[in-house]
């Protein structure tokens, strides 16, 4: 998990902290209903410009409708969308400030990458000459000079994702709507390109709006997150905040890997929480709002948890015995097995070489500070 | 090797014995002359000569009714041609662009008149289109006309003929392409400013091209060589050639020059063909 810090370009550092500049993207209350299905549910979001604003979460939870009614595919059945305080009411996809990079790509097949980059060019009405020489300057900035004449079925799916990405940043558009953008790629590939859109991203300042369901695209593109579920948002936030603070449960186990333990509130003073869990009693740091006997769950990270053979003298120590682990390369996870026969990831960074390594039936201690623990309410 | 044989042998025999002998027979039956006789025509060897010539041929070039048919032919096989396209176009996108259930009903409706005989589909056409006919008598009774108009046994009749029974041809083959279109390529169109006009022009029609030219050879070649529709709906003047070659098997027993037209028509259909694969080559 690589929580990345986006280079902050010049005069805009992170403005939906401070409420001084307005939103370039307002989306207020938007529903889709499809029949009885409630695609979308009253979703409101400010977006600002120059941001990368993830869209995250599972098959079927509407963030792909919310995308398509921003673009305008789909009508929103409530709710007001304005782009750069415009608004999109009624405005059919071919006149709004917005561009889309389709999951498909949908390149067109009968025309050339050069026709295709082209195409949006020429329909908005430029002169051949000076679109052609936006194109070349287009396909410059995502290294296909020399593809020009090429038809889309004789490049590789790397090369057809930056054909797509051309096409859809030649415009310029205001806004760009990136659907599973890096979804049909390889692994190697995927990561590379992340870092590539990152700095066309910086480089043009268009403001990016990206649909994926996979949570480390997400945390490596995005300025902010969106966790979606169910056709509503479920938490907004900076990847690090998404990820260190998750608001939910839900949040929480779908962002990353997570041991929940469910309890109680024991102790709840401004200095101290306990939360009596069937895996004993776990101490955090104290936490707003909170009364005693109140149903909550602890969240600790699996990196956030040691291992080792002797009792250390942490804030919490739970024991349990080795049931399997995974080694990764760069880290081991740890399956292990509490007395009460739950089961509990760690995992352990391989700093030294692996000859320290636990091994399978080892009887070890777990021990995580206070402030490891999040206590989710919801 | 040898099962690929096997396999491939049984299309060949089909079309050897069905396609290709009698073929072969009409090849025959164009070089000789006729004769009273059973059957009525010289044989091509006599005594071990080789009898056969192209006197037939060069007739139907001799005589302007030959050429002036198959030129006609080609203009009314034409003209159906593209008034079946313009028809079934729009028929086909909207079948497959339906949501899935009513695009099986539509389809059915397409393949649907298949289902009654064709002669008895083309006869209905006469019921409605003569004189006192059932749309003369909407129409005079509407006020829309005074007196019948002259529908049946005109070109136009012919060509509604046409179009009405080849339609099913044109839609299926361009349902096809249309239904495999992939829905965010138009999306994608319209994202990048283009209107819906330009969208069709530029995307959706390229696109279907395979299918226009497969739906439009699939009339076209039936067409050239039909022979019941102008019979029954066209009229004295209407001139084609598969009346042309009726009238010369039935009504003067001409084999030869009979069979003569039958392989000229042939080759004139051949060529349309050929062009067709090359275009679905290069697709």
């Amino acid at each position: 998990m690589v929580g990345t810090a986006t280079k902050p370009t010049a005069g805009e550092l992170k403005p939906w902290r401070e409420a001084r500049t307005p939103p370039f993207i307002r989306i207020e209350g938007i529903s889709k209903h499809f029949g009885d299905f409630i695609a979308v549910d009253d979703v409101s979001l400010d977006i600002w410009q120059g941001e990368i604003f993830c869209l995250l979460g599972g098959s079927g939870c509407g963030k792909s409708t919310l995308l398509r009614m921003l673009a305008g595919f789909e009508a929103p059945s409530a709710g007001k969308v304005s782009i750069d305080g415009q608004d999109m009411a009624g405005v059919p996809p071919e006149a709004r400030p917005t561009n889309m990079m389709f999951q498909s790509y949908a390149l067109f097949p009968h025309m050339s990458v050069e026709k295709n980059v082209a195409y949006g060019l020429l329909r908005g009405g430029m002169g051949k000459a000076e679109a052609m020489e936006k194109v070349a300057a287009m396909l410059k900035l995502v290294q296909l000079e020399g593809f020009a004449a090429r038809k889309p079925h004789q490049l590789s799916g790397g090369q057809r994702q930056r054909v797509a990405l051309a096409r859809s940043l030649v415009k310029r558009p205001k806004l760009l709507l990136l659907d599973e953008p890096l979804g049909a790629l390889d692994k190697k590939l995927r990561e590379e390109t992340q870092f590539e859109l990152m700095n066309i991203q910086d480089q043009l300042g268009v403001t990016f709006i990206v649909v994926t369901h996979d949570q480390e695209e997400a945390m490596t593109l995005a300025t902010r997150i969106g966790v979606m579920d169910a056709g509503r948002i479920v938490q907004v936030g900076e990847p690090r905040a998404i990820y260190e603070r998750p608001g939910s449960r839900f949040v929480a186990d779908f962002i990353g890997t997570v041991n929940l333990f469910e309890g109680k509130v024991d102790v709840a003073a401004p200095d101290a929480m306990r939360i009596t869990t069937a895996e004993g009693p776990i101490l955090t740091e104290p936490v707003v709002g909170l009364r005693a006997g109140q149903q909550v769950a602890v969240a600790v990270r699996p990196e956030k948890m040691r291992l080792s053979r002797e009792q250390g003298a942490a804030a919490n120590v739970l024991s349990g015995t080795v049931s399997d682990y995974a080694y990764m390369g760069d880290m081991t996870i740890y399956k292990l097995a509490l007395d009460n026969g739950r089961s509990v990831k760690v995992s352990v960074s391989n700093i030294d070489d692996a000859s320290e390594a636990f091994t399978w039936d080892e009887r070890l201690f777990i021990s995580f500070p206070a402030k490891a623990g999040v206590v989710l309410s919801a | 090797m040898s099962r690929r044989w096997i396999v491939i042998a049984i299309p060949m025999l089909w079309l050897g014995i069905f396609f290709l002998l009698p073929f072969i027979e009409v090849a025959r039956i164009s070089l000789v002359d006729p004769a009273i006789a059973r059957p009525p025509y010289t044989p091509l060897f006599e005594d071990g000569a080789f009898m056969g010539d192209l006197e037939n041929y060069a007739f139907l070039l001799s005589d302007s009714l030959y050429i002036n048919s198959y030129l006609s032919s080609i203009r009314i096989a034409a003209v159906s041609t593209v008034l079946a396209l313009l028809v079934g176009y729009p028929m086909a996108y909207a079948i497959a662009r339906a949501p899935e259930p009513r695009r099986t009903i539509l389809l059915f409706l397409v393949i649907l008149p298949f289902w009654t005989s064709f002669l008895l589909r083309v006869y209905a056409w006469i019921g409605l289109l003569k004189g006192n006919g059932v749309i003369n008598n909407v129409l005079l009774w509407m006020g829309v006309i005074d007196e019948p108009l002259v529908m049946l046994q005109t070109d136009f009749a012919v060509y509604v003929g046409i179009v009405y029974t080849y339609l099913p041809f044109m839609i299926l083959p361009l349902y096809a392409t249309l239904v495999k279109l992939d829905e965010s390529l138009m999306e994608a169109s319209a994202d990048l400013g283009a209107s819906r006009a330009s969208t069709f022009l530029r995307i959706t029609l390229p696109l279907s091209l395979p299918g226009v030219v497969a739906g439009c050879m699939l009339v076209f070649i039936p067409a050239i060589g039909e022979y019941v529709i102008p019979a029954l709906l066209g009229g004295p003047d209407t001139l084609m050639i598969g009346r042309v070659l009726w009238d010369e098997y039935f009504r003067n027993r001409d084999w030869p020059v009979a069979s003569a037209v039958a392989i000229a028509m042939l080759l004139l259909i051949v060529l349309p063909i050929l062009w067709m694969q090359k275009m679905q080559e290069r697709a």
